[in-house]
């Protein structure tokens, strides 16, 4: 090689070092650097807020979209940026954004992540947000806290009543839908004695998801008034409606009333199964309406209150699922970051959003559009009005694993390992732990 | 008069320079470190700074969540060894595992070998290549949803057992306890043979023909060939594919987790995903640490197995 090949070769060798330097810097720089949630991006000393959430995704396209540039019309002063992901993606998201201080300003929360986010100190106090807002809540739905401090506002809520095929219900003589628990037994095993290739009803126990245990297991205890906890802390032992919804699910289950597969299901498989008519009743959130008449427009299906114990008399409870909202503790637009929240709390804003999100409102006063809306929303939100909101994992520490435990200890009385008492008194002590 | 005398192996250029580190200008002194600077500072900033890190996670009560974390020492790690769950983890990802490397090896060499034949005619060969290495082109979440379809009680394979009597009533492979393990390893070798079998494959069409000639001179049949032929030729590769299959087995997770989440009555729970619920499900950041660092240190051991097989490789 010549001197001159020599030195060129010198150099380029010296240009890509400096170059990949460059780029190892950048994309070190890039990897640790959070959203950048704070920036005064122009001169005119305008705001820019992040907001993360997964409602973008399972509204439609654009949707929630619109509503931001509605916000930022009347506040030209204030851009938002929408992080939207998956809800499974959402959860890790936000609890690694919150631990390394780099949570947007404002986040949409599941009921299940607002313990540990608050425990983190990631959270603003929304009371004192109010406060300072002159904001009075007395239109708020309800609120999530601790210590007698707001963290989580739910916007928009979405219920769980029961769905029944009306076809199969009628093939197996079955003229209503069932209103009591013994109703229930007794439709469930009649459908799946009475048709080759449909079970009674889906119960999904896996545990990738295990969130089997609020919607079709202790969802029976609170239709009925019942609760799982007592002052706050868990009370499953002794507890005759836990006891009860815990029996009843493990008799349908060791009768075959159920879809086989149970401990493999997850929530999507329960609506598929619904769709293709595999089952004649399922246990599902309102929102996946339009999933079930987008599958099979043919399907004629009903929707009713979640059936009671037998003798029960008292006001109903049915299960809801909210989309949160809340604001990150180290937000440097905190009154901006709540004008936002305030906003989409608003009644007009609100209507929309959960008219939009096939949802019921977060706003007492907000009132979804039933307007070309398929009946199916009109009849659930009658029952909605005559029930008593209840998801009693909301808010509690590590809401995944107490749901998680209570799956391992149930399968194994399926499995007939364990009594249902003993079950009980292994998830009391497992809860505990965690509590 | 200073002279120098060159010895072998110095070269003209090295000897008219005096001796001495010190003497070198500094720019060319610098120029090697300078030269690795980028990939060292990649490797601090993406791996060893994490790494660090979690292991100072794994010696806190507990991070993330406590604002105000304490040193505990290796208390966390006397509680993970001490745990039931951790150990029945660590069995059911040593039965995936071995099953997972086994399996693939053997599957990765029949097909290698079918491949490589001569008996076979190029074209037929190219379409089988295509096929066979289809699974590998999935991501491991398509596999999941693929597998589950498959194994569903009303699935495609439940109705081929039940149509020719093999079973009586369809199973639900993935749901039951004492079937879920089998089935998702079975998911995990469909998966993950066609690596194998490509380098394989690379590696029998590097095996020189004229040894195959001599040992027919010599009377051996297909057999012998294969034992004192084709596997003394692919041992090196055998050898290194095995560690790195049991390295990414071991951290297997999307599959599991898509498929069965651990359950159910967690006969499918491994490592990975013992320490995913106790990281995102129980938010025990500091035992989900503890954990990591563990099969960190398991991994580490074959990783260190691995470097000096290929070191020795590298010498010969």
């Amino acid at each position: 090689m010549s001197i001159d090949a020599r030195g060129r070769s010198k150099r380029l060798a010296w240009k890509t070092t400096i170059v990949a330097l460059v780029t190892a810097v950048v994309l070190l720089v890039a990897g640790c650097t959070g959203t950048p949630s704070n920036n005064n991006a122009n001169t005119n000393q305008k705001v820019q807020l992040t907001f993360s959430q997964w409602w973008a995704p399972e509204m439609p396209a654009g949707a929630l979209q619109n509503l931001i540039d509605q916000f930022q019309t009347q506040n030209p002063n204030i851009s938002v940026k929408l992080i939207s992901a998956p809800f499974a993606s959402l959860q890790t998201q936000t609890i690694s954004e919150a631990a390394s201080g780099t949570l947007p300003d404002v986040v949409g929360l599941d009921g299940a992540w607002v313990n540990p986010l608050f425990k983190q100190g990631a959270l603003l106090n929304l009371t004192n947000a109010m406060k300072s807002a002159n904001y009075d809540p007395k239109d708020l739905a309800s609120q999530v806290g601790y210590n007698g401090a707001t963290y989580m506002i739910p916007v928009v809520n979405f219920v769980y009543p029961l769905f029944t095929n009306d076809a199969i219900l009628a093939k197996a003589g079955i003229s209503s839908p069932p209103k009591t628990w013994s109703e229930f037994t007794a439709d469930a095993k009649k459908i799946s004695q009475s048709q080759a290739g449909a079970k009674g009803w889906v119960v999904p126990l896996g545990t990738t998801n295990p969130n089997g245990v609020q919607n079709d297991i202790l969802s029976w205890a609170w239709a009925s008034g019942g609760s799982m906890l007592k002052n706050g802390k868990p009370n499953l032992t002794g507890n005759p409606d836990v006891t009860g919804a815990v029996n009843l699910v493990k008799d349908l289950v060791q009768s075959n009333a159920v879809l086989p597969g149970a401990n493999g299901l997850q929530e999507t498989d329960k609506v598929e199964n619904f769709i293709n008519g595999r089952v004649g009743m399922m246990v599902d959130s309102l929102a996946h309406v339009t999933t079930i008449t987008k599958g099979n427009a043919k399907l004629k299906f009903s929707v009713s209150a979640q059936p009671v114990k037998d003798g029960y008399m008292g006001k109903p409870g049915i299960l809801t699922a909210s989309w949160g909202i809340g604001i990150s503790a180290k937000s440097q637009h905190p009154a901006e970051a709540w004008k936002l929240v305030q906003f989409l709390m608003s009644q007009a804003t609100n209507s929309k959003l959960s008219t939009l999100a096939n949802g019921f409102p977060g706003n007492k006063v907000s009132k979804p559009d039933f307007t070309g809306a398929d009946p199916h929303f009109q009849q659930a939100f009658a029952i909605y009005q005559r029930s008593n909101p209840v998801n009693e994992f909301t808010g509690l520490p590590a809401a995944n694993q107490l749901m998680t435990d209570f799956l391992n200890e149930f399968q194994k009385t399926v499995a007939n390992q364990e009594s249902t008492d003993k079950m009980l008194s292994n998830v009391q002590a497992q809860w505990q732990q965690q509590f | 008069m200073a002279s120098s005398l060159l010895t072998p192996g110095q070269d003209q250029r090295s000897a008219t320079v005096p001796a001495g580190r010190h003497q070198r200008p500094l720019r060319e002194r610098l120029e090697p470190y300078l030269l690795i600077s980028p990939t060292m500072l990649l490797i601090l900033g993406l791996m060893v700074i994490p790494i660090v890190i979690v292991i100072g996670y794994s010696l806190m009560d507990n991070v993330v969540t406590n604002p105000t974390p304490k040193f505990v020492g290796i208390s966390n790690y006397v509680t993970i060894l001490t745990t039931p769950a951790f150990w029945s983890a660590a069995g059911n990802t040593l039965i995936f595992t071995v099953g997972s490397v086994v399996a693939h090896m053997v599957i990765g060499i029949l097909f290698a070998l079918m491949l490589n034949s001569k008996t076979m005619a190029r074209v037929p060969r190219a379409i089988f290549r295509a096929i066979y290495i289809l699974p590998w082109i999935f991501t491991a979440s398509v596999v999941a949803v693929l597998w589950r379809l498959l194994l569903d009680p009303s699935g495609v394979i439940n109705y081929l057992f039940t149509s020719v009597g093999l079973l009586h009533e369809a199973v639900p492979w993935l749901a039951t306890a004492s079937t879920a393990l089998l089935a998702v390893t079975v998911i995990n070798i469909w998966s993950g043979y066609p690596f194998f079998m490509i380098s394989l494959l690379a590696g029998l069409q590097g095996v020189p023909t004229d040894l195959y000639e001599a040992a027919r001179v010599d009377g051996a049949g297909f057999f012998r060939q294969f034992v004192s032929v084709t596997l003394p030729a692919l041992k090196p590769i055998l050898y290194s594919m095995a560690l790195l299959d049991l390295l990414w087995t071991t951290q297997q997770f999307t599959l599991i987790w898509a498929t069965t989440g651990g359950g159910p009555l967690e006969r499918t729970e491994v490592l990975s995903t013992f320490t995913y619920k106790l990281a995102f499900n129980s938010y025990q950041f500091s035992m989900a640490a503890t954990s990591a660092v563990i099969v960190l240190a398991g991994s580490l051991v074959v990783a260190v197995f691995y470097v000096r097989r290929q070191r020795k490789a590298a010498q010969r």
